[in-house]
């Protein structure tokens, strides 16, 4: 492992993002700009900017304050008001969040909500915390946008139609409204110009797996690369130059035969190829990624980048068709593929990324991920005969992240790894 | 036997179950494994932290308990129902699973559009498995057959608020509970025998508290949990149970000639409220408020399963509602195969106790 951890350009052009961003959100009182309460799969912020307002994710303000250890305060205030032990914690973390000021991972106070969009692609949790928010926020209008979901293997005319009809007639007027701007299709269109060739650069950069040693983990430092997608950046030339310049720099590492940036510098061999199904924890993100490279296991391909849109398999935004590219968009994000399509998902990334292991990190948070993950795991197991891991943690609570247990499994894993690996080679 | 009759079986929370009945069908509702069953397969399937109900159904299914099932039918409810019937799908436990997407956008021309076509993917399915065609006239009688139902159903609950000791919420609770699993003709027809005999004055009245249990539309509490309730010093005067049965407040229009229609424009205007429906326009508060004083409650017990997110997300809400009411509430959680009862009895207890004790009765029971 090197030492030298240099920060490269396209990490700073992100932080500089992200920052303006949120100086944006913290001015927004000041300049008049509209603040939309939305959230990550099937986030439509094309359709926001669009009406020159400004997005705010609270998963992503969650996940921030797991990552900089306020979550679990958070957590305990929100049991404290009420709030079930048993239920996703990214709801009482931001809900405690709140009960704190609402002060967001800049230091600076989130603006309040002009508009609640509820876009729950994928997850019914979604749907419970805008009812908490409504409350908490009395008067915000709500927009709502039911997302069908992909039970039949497809998307039909019919789910397309539907929510176009809901884009049309329910979202786009709440926002006229609250913006006070009217709708813009060809701005829109300009917008998803943007997306379209953002996605492209997102394929690109998570195909780099199929090198070895690999340029790139598609976890730990994949949920940074999704980052300005996920966060409202997808149609603008930020996020297109942010993603070229990532690539390029990518692209550099390949023709290097370097492997994965990690905190502690480069790794430099490549034992275990992983495809890895679940989000990741936040509390203890460091550690837990410290587990794997620490192991030279790499994360060659992961479900959880593809939360906020699954691109690998064709899809692309067409910008001449605006309202039904954002329909099938939110319609094609992970969690709202049904079991079936995450197996032929999961199991095209262990193909053609090489992997020797498939992991699951199960979220105890997660309904929307977990249940039904074991199945997944039989099934792939089955299907492609490869070793199968399964730990355990959950997103920002730290009360479940228990270092021992996930450092056991995971060595008895890669045990497993080392003896198939050492068994082939034989054969 | 009838060898063109087939059997669908349907999850909670709510189905029209007229449809598989006009296609000479019966729906049979899957409720979980309840007490009785014992899970060893299924634990192998559900991480510690999701509810009990979709192991017992996987442990049903593996054992062989939905072999004459022809279809299932998986109603929006939450993310583990969602990905349940994924898992029957992969496990391809019969000739047709689906997922049935009930709006959340309840206008006409949106929601109704698309229910619409969702009910009639299923009329598709069920046209393959026997070939009946659903006429407006055979849909029109199940409709009547299910208005009827339902009309029942809430006649057995009017009684029960009005003389709970009659019949005690477990056998009301086991009454309504068979007709998830018989014809809707031999239902309505036990139904109508039981209120019947209930119009008849029987038992005498207790001194207990009169409250409404919330929380449980979907795992269903142990009956022995029902009768705990009870015997602690409650009647159950409304509750949550078996909701899907009475979902529909009201009668559809049973002489349409687009009933399909009728059932559509029903779900958009008379669905009750519950935890899987988004209620922006319509606030579930005042909803329980309203229901709390039409059947003259004393108490709310919010009961719901351990790890239902749906049920467990509403209760800050609907308890703040209490609170500012200054309505009485105790919480708890079970599993459907919660055996022992001993600290619910003594939870439940002392709050009724304290109900008696301290608070003048909002109505009392008609003597
Ligand atoms: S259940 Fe999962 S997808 Fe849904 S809000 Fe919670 S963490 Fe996000
Ligand atoms: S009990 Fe709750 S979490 Fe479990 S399947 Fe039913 S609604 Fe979903």
């Amino acid at each position: 492992m090197s030492n030298e951890v240099a920060k490269e350009r396209s990490m700073i052009i992100q932080k500089e993002m992200i920052t303006r961003l949120f100086k944006e959100l913290s001015n927004a009182k000041e300049t008049g700009k509209k603040v939309v309460y939305t959230f990550v799969p099937g986030n439509i912020s094309e359709l926001i900017l669009s009406f020159d307002m400004l997005p705010v994710y609270p998963e992503i303000n969650a996940l921030q304050s797991g990552m900089r250890k306020k979550s679990g305060g958070y957590i305990r205030d929100a049991e404290q008001h009420g709030h079930s032990e048993d239920v996703c914690t990214y709801v009482k973390c931001d809900v405690g969040m709140m009960l704190n000021g609402n002060i967001g991972p800049t230091g600076e106070k989130i603006p309040n909500p002009d508009l609640l969009l509820l876009s729950y692609t994928g997850c019914f949790t979604f749907l419970k915390w805008f009812e908490t928010l409504e409350r908490l926020y009395p008067g915000v209008p709500v927009a709502l946008l039911h997302t069908p979901y992909q039970e039949a293997h497809k998307i039909t005319p019919e789910m397309t139609a539907y929510m176009v009809k809901q884009l049309k007639e329910e979202v786009i007027p709440k926002m006229e409204k609250v913006s006070g701007n009217k709708y813009d299709e060809e701005k829109l269109k300009s917008i998803l110009r943007n997306a379209s060739k953002v996605e492209d650069y997102i394929v690109k950069i998570f195909d780099t797996t199929k090198h070895r040693p690999s340029p790139i983990d598609a976890y730990f430092a994949g949920v940074y690369y999704i980052g300005p997608i996920n966060s409202g950046f997808r149609g603008t030339t930020e996020a297109v130059d942010y993603y070229a310049e990532l690539y390029k720099e990518i692209l550099t590492r390949i023709e290097k035969n370097l492997g994965p940036i990690t905190p502690e510098g480069e790794m430099e061999e490549e034992r275990f190829r992983l495809v890895v199904e679940g989000p990741p924890n936040w509390t203890h993100f460091r550690e837990f990624w410290k587990l794997f490279y620490d192991m030279g296991a790499v994360i060659v391909a992961s479900s959880y980048t593809k939360v906020g849109g699954v691109y690998d398999m064709g899809f692309r935004v067409n910008p001449d068709k605006p309202l039904e590219s954002l329909a099938e968009y939110c319609m094609n994000c992970y969690t709202n593929l049904n079991l079936q399509q995450r197996v032929d998902l999961l199991s095209k990334c262990i193909t053609d990324y090489h992997a020797d292991g498939f992991l699951v990190n199960s979220i105890k948070s997660c309904n929307s991920f977990s249940a039904g993950q074991l199945m997944i795991m039989q099934q792939l197991e089955r299907k492609l005969e490869i070793p199968v891991g399964f730990i355990e943690s959950d997103l920002v609570d730290p009360r479940y992240f228990s270092y021992s247990n996930i450092k056991n499994r995971l060595e008895s894993f890669f045990q497993m790894l080392e003896q198939r690996k050492m068994i082939m080679t034989r054969h | 036997m009838d060898k063109n009759r087939f059997i669908v079986g349907h999850l909670p929370v709510y189905f029209p179950r007229e449809i598989i009945h006009a296609a000479n069908g019966l729906a049979v509702g899957i409720l979980g494994g309840g007490d009785k069953k014992l899970i060893i397969k299924g634990d192998a399937y559900y991480q510690s932290y999701i509810c009990h109900m979709p192991r017992s159904i996987i442990e049903l299914a593996m054992d062989k308990h939905f072999a004459s099932f022809d279809g299932f039918i998986f109603p929006s409810i939450c993310d583990v129902i969602r990905n349940l019937s994924g898992m029957f799908q992969l496990m391809g436990e019969a000739k047709f699973v689906k997922y049935l997407d009930l709006p959340q956008n309840f206008k006409p021309h949106i929601g109704g559009v698309f229910y619409r076509h969702e009910l009639q993917t299923i009329l598709d399915e069920v046209y393959k498995l026997n070939g009946v065609q659903v006429t407006a006239k055979r849909l029109n009688h199940s409709i009547g057959l299910f208005n009827k139902n339902r009309r029942l159903i809430n006649q057995l609950y009017d009684i029960r608020q009005e003389y709970p000791w009659r019949l005690t919420a477990d056998d009301i609770y086991h009454v309504v509970r068979a007709g998830y699993v018989i014809p809707v003709e031999e239902h309505n027809e036990i139904l109508t025998n039981v209120i019947d005999l209930i119009r008849r004055e029987t038992g005498d009245p207790m001194d207990k508290i009169r409250v409404l249990v919330i929380g449980a539309f979907c795992e269903q509490p142990p009956v022995g949990l029902i009768r705990t309730i009870e015997l602690a010093g409650c009647y159950i005067v409304e509750d949550d149970f078996l909701l899907g049965a009475r979902w529909i407040q009201g009668d559809i229009d049973c002489e349409s000639e687009d009933p399909i229609e009728a059932i559509t424009t029903a779900y958009l205007e008379k669905s009750t409220f519950s935890s899987s429906v988004f209620d922006v326009d319509n606030p579930k508060e005042a909803r329980l408020v309203n229901l709390i004083r039409q059947r003259k409650v004393d108490g709310v017990i919010f009961a719901a399963p351990s790890f239902c997110d749906p049920a467990l997300l509403d209760h800050p809400i609907l308890q703040k509602e209490c609170n500012d009411k200054n309505i009485r509430f105790i919480s708890f959680l079970y599993s459907e195969n919660t055996g022992q009862f001993k600290v619910i009895k003594e939870q439940v207890g002392t709050f009724s106790d304290s109900i008696k004790l301290w608070d003048e009765p909002v109505t009392g029971v008609s003597l």
